[in-house]
């Protein structure tokens, strides 16, 4: 059985639309199928977060979705956080305080942190690293990730 | 593609699901959250033959309180119940165990009754379960019946459920007002399933300990309450050599396994020292009033 279904979703705030089979897992979807391929795929099962995007406003492994149950959602990627060649704030923190190193884990790092920030606008540095405890970093040794987070939120917190 | 091919079904009802899976007579998955049951589709450890997806399923989330009772639906996420200002007040417990499960963007899609039908011992929500006193409502073709925490697991990774029921709803009676209560848990790694994990709930009345519960996580294929532990602090209060005698008497009451994680001495060990820990965080949140009555469902 090779039926496809089709999947209609909004990433980045631009309708997109594919046919995939059930299986197809969201991350693969994202980067095979809309050609989105800023959301790294790593362990494939949960554990790594490097596959972190926003559906519908809230983090998710997007290794442990299939793409026919974003049907319907809206979805926040990597790609979508710089507007009009403008970096995120998030982004610029990350540039000013080294916090990636080969950037693998920095996609899933960002949309993780940018949550984070959401659900907890002004986090202790203790918090701030059983947040982004969900995204493991092989290199960095996480200071400049979490001293990038720290520095972002005060700007996250105002209106933009 | 990472899992195996399967045939997919989103129904639309709690009924249309239970048709789904007689009709595939035990070949077919139900699919809650999905934070357990796909990395297992990507390992290909499962090869169902069918899933069929909850997630647009129609009434099964939700958090409603009435009567000294919190009913919460299967399909609840953790997330949302991690925020919710009615588990907050009247079950303080299963929301500091909710912070204990996995991480955030894990709690944004994993549910309630999802993490209780995959009946992981490591798990939070069991062993959360069984210390509250809860009962799980399950739906299938012959109609509807209510599980108590220790009639639902069986096992490691095993409950009760038929092939073709679903659990629908957890029930929770409220945790009196003012009770202590702490969920502590040792892992290499925050947000790691935990080596070991103890809920502890003390209600005080006048000085003495009217009523403990204590459950583990990670020491035995299901959680397991430690009632000759929780007999010594009814008897002889909560003085610091109670709590002493209580943890002791947990280590003994456990069969931990052994595994790559962790020996069996090493788990039991944990059960001593958390049970303590437990306890001795749970006596700091008691309130000045102390919780009068008793845990409900306490034998």
């Amino acid at each position: 059985m090779s039926d496809t279904l089709p999947v209609h979703l909004t990433v980045n705030g631009h309708p997109r639309e594919g046919h995939c089979e059930p299986r197809k897992l969201l991350v693969d979807f994202l980067r095979e199928d809309l050609g989105l391929t800023g959301t790294h795929v790593g362990c494939e099962h949960g554990i790594c977060g490097a596959c972190t995007v926003l559906v519908n406003g809230e983090a998710a492994r997007s290794c442990l979705m299939l793409a026919v149950q974003a049907d319907g959602a809206e979805l926040m990627t990597v790609e979508g956080l710089a507007t009009a060649g403008r970096l995120h704030p998030l982004q610029e923190a990350f540039r000013e305080h080294h916090a990636l190193q080969c950037g693998f884990c920095t996609p899933g790092m960002l949309l993780t942190a940018l949550d984070l920030l959401r659900t907890n606008p002004r986090p202790t540095e203790e918090e701030i690293r059983h947040g982004l405890s969900a995204v493991l970093c092989r290199c960095t040794g996480y200071q400049g990730i979490v001293a990038a987070v720290a520095a972002a939120a005060p700007a996250l917190d105002r209106p933009r | 593609m990472k899992p195996a091919r399967f045939d997919y079904h989103a129904p639309a009802s709690v009924d249309e699901a239970i048709a789904l899976l007689a009709r595939y007579g035990g070949e077919a998955k139900l699919l809650a959250g999905g934070q357990s049951l796909v990395p297992l589709l990507n390992f290909r450890l499962s090869r169902p033959a069918a899933l069929v997806d909850l997630n647009r399923a129609a009434g099964l989330a939700y958090i409603h309180e009435a009567a000294g009772h919190v009913r919460i639906g299967a399909m609840t996420r953790q997330r949302a119940i991690e925020f919710s200002p009615v588990i907050r007040r009247h079950l303080p417990l299963l929301a500091e165990a909710t912070t204990l499960v996995g991480h955030l963007p894990i709690r944004s899609r994993g549910t309630i009754g999802g993490s209780l039908a995959h009946a992981d011992p490591s798990a939070e929500y069991p062993t959360a379960l069984t210390a509250l006193g809860g009962q799980v409502v399950v739906r299938g073709p012959r109609g509807e019946r209510t599980l108590a925490a220790g009639e639902l697991f069986q096992g490691y990774l095993t409950t009760t459920l038929a092939a073709d029921e679903m659990l629908v709803e957890v029930r929770l009676p409220a945790m009196p007002d003012g009770a202590g209560f702490a969920f502590e848990e040792f892992s290499r790694r925050h947000g790691d399933f935990a080596i070991v994990g103890i809920a502890a709930i003390v209600v005080r009345d006048r000085g003495r300990c009217a009523s403990a519960r204590l459950v583990t996580a990670g020491a035995g294929p299901v959680p397991v309450r430690l009632r000759a532990a929780e007999e010594i602090l009814e008897r002889e209060g909560l003085s610091d050599a109670a709590i002493g005698a209580a943890a002791r008497r947990a280590a003994e009451l456990v069969e931990p396994p052994s595994d790559i994680h962790a020996s069996a001495d090493y788990r039991r060990n944990l059960t001593r020292v958390l049970t303590g820990r437990a306890l001795r965080r749970a006596i700091k949140t008691l309130s000045p009033g102390g919780g009068e009555g008793r845990v409900r469902g306490s034998s």
